[in-house]
C-alpha cells in the first residue's frame, strides 16, 4: 500500500521535560525519518531542534530513537514503518532541546585514552612503513565507527545505570581495540581496560552490535578479545605472577 | 537594542572550520608553540570532510614508478585549465606524499600493496594511479586521525556546535570574532592573534548537491566582509555521479572510485557515451567533461526515467566490489533498493565543491587582510577551473598545515589577542543584526528563502550558463537578499538550539556567495574547466592568464580581470612534457 501521509511524532521539550507533538508530513518516494523531521521544520517548527549533518550514514550526528530504537534517521526508510513513527533522543545523555542530546561525556572519555603510540625505531625511520592488508584490515573494522554513539545509547550500563564514570562504553572499548591491535602500536593499554575504562562491567550482551549502522561486531571483535587480553594479565595465575617478575610485551600506559 | 552581554575568550590562533584544513592547522600552529582554539559548527569529527570517499592524491609512485610531482603539478594544472596559482599546484604536488605518510605515523590506517606498502587507485586525469585509500572512505579515516591526534596536542582546545557570524577588526587587523552557542545562543567574542578560515565551500545553495548543511559558505562571507578578496567565483564543481532517486537522496555522492574501479557508463540505449567526449580517458575523464557529457546525453534525451545516466560495476566480482566500495555498496542498498554488484546504479550530477573561494598568498595563506589566513575548500588557487579527484584531501593537508605554520609565526608579530581594542559598536551593530529575526514574528521563514536562492541557482547557474540566465538571477539574488534582511523566526522566541534563527543567518552568508559566483560567471566570457557558457561556447586562449578577483567597493560588490603572473620556465618545461601511459599490467 502506498502512503501518502505520515503522522510523525517527536518527541519536543528540554532537560525539564517535554512530550511526544504529532505532525502530518506528506511522503515522497524513498523518504527516511531525516527527510520527514527536516519537513517538519521547515514548514510547521521552525525551531525543532535536530543534529544532521551528511544525511548519507558517514557522519553519524542523526541519531535518534525512532519507536524506541536506537538508529540513525538519514538510514531509516519510513516505509520499514506503518503510517506513525515515533521519533525521541537518544536516552543515555541529558537531552539538551527536542532531538538533540548533550553527547560531550563522549569527547572527555576520549581524551582519556592514550593515543596511538609507535616505538621509538619506527617513530625516527626516514623509510615509510611497510605493513600487510591481513594485518591493517583487523583495525579498519573498528576505524569503520562514524561516533553515532548508538552503541552508547543502547549499553545498558550507562543506560539503565548510568556508571558513566565506571565504564567508557563499547565506542571507546572499539577506539581501544583500534589502537591496541594497530600493527604498529606499542603501548599496552591493559592497565586501562581493567581501571578506568571498566570493561569488567561488560557483560556481552551484544546490544551495542545490534545497533551499529557500520555493523561492527563490537561483541565479538573488540570487547571480548580485549576481555581476553585484560584476563590474560589479570587473571590468569601464572601469567600474573610473571607479569610480577617484570616481564617484556607492549609498554605499559 | 540594548547592550548585548558576551563572554571573551582569549587564544593566540583561532581557527574556524575543523575539517581537514582546520584540524591539520591547530596541530601544526599549537606544535609551533601557539595557543590554539578551533571553532565548529558541528560536533568534532562531523566536519564536511568525513564524506571524501575515493582518496588522497600524492605522488608516492607506490603503484605506478613513474610518477612524480611533476607529473602531478601537470595533472593538476591541466585538470585546472591553467588558471590555478603554479606555485600553489607546486607545493602541493611536492609536499603531499610527506603529508599522506605523516597521516599514517599518527595512526591512519591505509590499503596496502602486496608489497605493504600504502595503495595507490587511479582516479579520473590522474596519469599514474595516485590516490591513498582506505575502501571508500577515506575521509573517515583522515578526520579520525587528525581529530585524535589533535586532542592530543598541547595547547589545542576545541569549541564545538559554536558558529562564527562576524570577524572583528582593529587598525586594519583581524582581531578576533563574534560567535554564537548553538545549544543555547549565548555570544561570545573572541579575541585572537591571527584568525584561520577552514570552513569549507558553499555547496547547499544548490538544491541538488552532496554537501551537508553546514556548508553554507560561511567563511567565504565572513571574509568578503572583512575586506578579503575572493578569487575564481565562478568556478564550483558540479560532480558527475550523484544518486538521482529516491527524491530523498538525490545529489548523495556516488564516488569516482566506482569509475576509477572500472565502472562504465551508458546511456539508456546501453551505449557506452563517454566515447564521444573524450575517447582516450573514457570514464576517467576530467570531472567538468563526465558531468557536460552526463548533463548533455540527459538533455538529448537519452536518460534513465529519473534523469540520469546508468554507472555500472556489476561485471566486477561481488567480494571485489564490497571491499572496494563497500559504502557505495550499503548505500545503495540500503536507500534506493539497488544490488550494485547485480544492478546498474543511476546518476547525475551533483554539486559537489568550490573551487572558487578566498585569495591566498600560496607560500603562507595569507589573505589581503592581515591576520586572517584562510585554508582549504574555501581556499582559492590551487584547483583553478576544475579539482581532480583526490586532490581537495590532499590540500587540507598541505595547506591546513602551512595555513597554520604561518598562523602561529603570525603571532609572534603580532600585538597580543588581549591588547587591541575592538570597537564596541562594531560588536554592537553585529549582534544586532544576528538577533534582529527574532523581533520579526511576521517576517518570511528562512527556509523558504534558502529553498529559493536553491531554485535561482540552480535554474540561473546550472552545469552550462549564459549571460541571460545569469543576470535573471542576479536580480533574484539582489531581491533575496533585501527579503533575507527582514526575515523572522516565525514567532519562536527561544535562543535554545533554534536552527530557525540559525537559518536565518546561514542564507545571507550564501547569497553573498551566490552574488560572487554570478557576477564572476557573467565576466568570464568563455567555457573553461567547470564553467560553460552557451552563449560563449569555446575556450579563449587570452583568457588563459587572466584570474577574476571579486572585491568590495563603496558602490557593492565589483568583480575585476586581473592578469596571472608568467609562470617560471622550470615549471612550464614540466607541462610540455609527455609521460609515459600507464598500463595496468605493470601495477605491482
Amino acid at each position: 500500500m502506498e502512503l501518502t501521509t505520515l503522522d510523525l511524532n517527536i518527541w519536543r521539550g528540554d532537560a525539564k521535560g517535554g512530550e511526544l507533538v504529532s505532525y502530518r508530513v506528506p511522503v515522497r518516494e524513498g523518504m527516511v525519518v531525516l527527510d520527514a523531521v527536516l519537513w517538519v521544520q521547515a514548514n510547521m517548527a521552525s525551531d525543532l531542534a535536530v543534529r544532521w549533518n551528511c544525511k548519507a550514514a558517514k557522519c553519524g550526528s542523526c541519531s535518534a530513537e525512532i519507536d524506541g530504537f536506537p538508529r540513525l534517521m538519514c538510514k531509516t526508510p519510513i516505509a520499514e514503518y506503518g503510517g506513525r513513527i515515533s521519533v525521541g533522543p537518544m536516552k543515555a545523555f541529558p537531552v539538551i532541546k527536542d532531538l538533540v542530546t548533550d553527547v560531550s561525556w563522549n569527547y572527555e572519555v576520549n581524551k582519556e585514552i592514550p593515543p596511538f603510540t609507535p616505538s621509538e625505531k619506527d617513530l625516527s625511520s626516514s623509510e615509510p612503513w611497510r605493513m600487510q592488508q591481513k594485518d591493517v584490515e583487523r583495525v579498519m573494522e573498528f576505524r569503520k565507527c562514524i561516533e553515532c554513539f548508538l552503541c552508547q545509547d543502547v549499553c545498558h550500563v550507562l543506560r539503565a545505570h548510568d556508571l558513566k564514570g565506571a565504564f567508557q562504553g563499547p565506542r571507546f572499548m572499539v577506539r581501544i581495540a583500534s589502537l591496541e591491535m594497530h600493527p604498529k602500536d606499542v603501548l599496552d593499554r591493559r592497565a586501562l581496560l581493567k581501571g578506568k575504562a571498566g570493561l569488567g562491567y561488560c557483560n556481552v550482551t551484544k546490544c551495542c552490535t545490534e545497533v551499529c549502522p557500520e555493523h561492527i561486531h563490537i561483541t565479538d571483535n573488540a570487547i571480548i578479545p580485549l576481555k581476553e587480553r585484560m584476563d590474560d594479565v589479570y587473571f590468569d595465575p601464572v601469567r600474573s605472577l610473571l607479569r610480577r617478575l617484570g616481564g617484556g610485551g607492549k609498554h605499559p600506559a | 537594542m540594548s547592550t548585548a552581554s558576551y563572554e571573551t575568550v582569549e587564544t593566540d590562533v583561532l581557527i574556524l572550520g575543523a575539517g581537514g584544513a582546520g584540524l591539520r592547522g591547530a596541530i601544526a600552529a599549537a606544535e609551533a608553540g601557539a595557543r590554539v582554539l578551533v571553532v565548529c559548527k558541528s560536533l568534532l569529527g562531523k566536519a564536511h570532510t568525513v564524506m571524501a570517499e575515493g582518496g588522497v592524491a600524492a605522488a608516492m609512485h607506490n603503484v605506478a614508478y613513474q610518477d612524480s610531482w611533476e607529473v602531478h603539478f601537470a595533472d593538476t594544472m591541466k585538470g585546472g585549465k591553467l588558471i590555478n596559482n603554479w606555485r600553489m599546484a607546486e607545493i602541493h604536488a611536492k609536499e603531499s606524499p610527506d603529508r599522506v605518510i605523516e597521516l599514517e605515523r599518527w595512526g591512519a590506517v591505509f590499503d596496502r600493496t602486496w608489497q605493504g606498502r600504502i595503495h595507490q587507485r587511479p582516479f579520473g586525469a590522474h596519469t599514474y594511479p595516485r590516490l591513498a585509500h582506505i575502501g571508500d572512505r577515506t575521509g573517515l579515516e583522515l578526520i579520525r586521525t587528525l581529530q585524535d591526534r589533535a586532542v592530543h596536542t598541547a595547547g589545542v582546545d576545541v569549541h564545538m556546535e559554536t558558529t562564527a557570524f562576524k570577524l572583528l577588526t582593529a587598525d586594519g587587523r583581524v582581531v578576533g570574532a563574534l560567535a554564537y552557542r548553538r545549544s543555547d545562543g549565548s555570544l561570545i567574542l573572541y579575541r585572537c592573534s591571527a584568525l584561520v578560515l577552514a570552513s569549507g565551500g558553499a555547496g547547499k545553495m544548490y538544491r541538488v548537491t552532496s554537501n551537508s548543511w553546514e556548508s553554507t559558505g560561511d567563511g567565504t562571507a565572513l571574509a568578503y566582509d572583512a575586506g578579503a578578496q575572493l578569487r575564481d567565483m565562478e568556478m564550483v564543481q558540479f560532480h558527475p555521479t550523484g544518486m538521482v532517486w529516491p527524491a530523498g537522496v538525490r545529489g548523495l555522492l556516488v564516488t569516482e572510485g566506482v569509475r576509477g574501479e572500472g565502472g562504465v557508463l551508458r546511456n539508456k540505449d546501453g551505449e557506452r557515451f563517454m566515447e564521444r567526449y573524450d575517447h582516450e580517458r573514457m570514464e576517467l575523464s576530467s570531472r567538468d567533461v563526465v558531468a557536460r557529457a552526463i548533463n548533455s546525453e540527459v538533455i538529448a534525451g537519452r536518460g534513465t526515467p529519473h534523469g540520469g545516466v546508468y554507472l555500472d560495476i556489476s561485471h566486477r566480482k561481488p567480494e571485489f566490489i564490497k571491499s572496494k566500495l563497500p559504502s557505495m555498496y550499503e548505500q545503495f542498498l540500503k536507500l534506493s533498493n539497488v544490488d550494485i554488484t547485480k544492478q546498474p546504479m543511476e546518476v547525475a550530477p551533483t554539486l559537489h565543491y568550490m573551487m572558487a573561494g578566498v585569495r591566498v598568498e600560496p607560500e603562507t595563506g595569507a589573505t589581503n587582510v592581515p591576520g586572517l589566513y584562510a585554508a582549504g575548500e574555501l581556499a582559492a588557487g590551487l584547483h583553478g577551473a576544475n579539482r581532480l579527484g583526490g586532490n581537495s584531501l590532499s590540500d587540507l593537508l598541505v595547506f591546513g598545515k602551512r595555513a597554520g605554520d604561518a598562523a602561529a609565526e603570525a603571532v609572534k608579530r603580532s600585538p597580543k589577542a588581549g591588547n587591541t581594542k575592538i570597537d564596541p559598536a562594531q560588536v554592537q551593530q553585529a549582534i544586532a543584526a544576528l538577533m534582529a529575526p527574532f523581533d520579526r514574528p511576521a517576517g518570511e521563514s528562512p527556509y523558504k528563502l534558502h529553498a529559493e536562492i536553491q531554485d535561482t541557482m540552480s535554474t540561473h547557474a546550472p552545469i552550462v550558463r549564459e549571460a541571460a540566465g545569469l543576470k535573471e538571477g542576479l536580480v533574484k539574488i539582489e531581491d533575496l537578499r533585501e527579503r533575507a534582511n527582514v526575515c523572522g523566526t516565525g514567532g519562536s522566541t527561544t535562543l535554545a538550539f533554534n536552527p530557525g534563527w540559525h537559518t536565518s543567518w546561514d542564507i545571507r552568508s550564501m547569497l553573498v556567495n551566490a552574488e560572487a559566483l554570478l557576477r564572476s560567471a557573467l565576466e568570464r566570457k568563455e567555457s573553461r574547466g567547470a564553467h560553460a557558457r552557451s552563449d560563449y561556447p569555446k575556450t579563449d586562449d587570452q583568457l588563459a592568464s587572466v584570474n577574476y578577483i571579486t572585491k568590495q567597493t563603496p558602490h557593492g560588490m565589483s568583480v575585476e580581470a586581473e592578469p596571472i603572473p608568467t609562470m617560471p620556465s622550470y615549471l612550464a618545461e614540466i607541462l610540455h612534457r609527455s609521460y609515459a601511459t600507464y598500463t595496468p599490467e605493470e601495477m605491482e
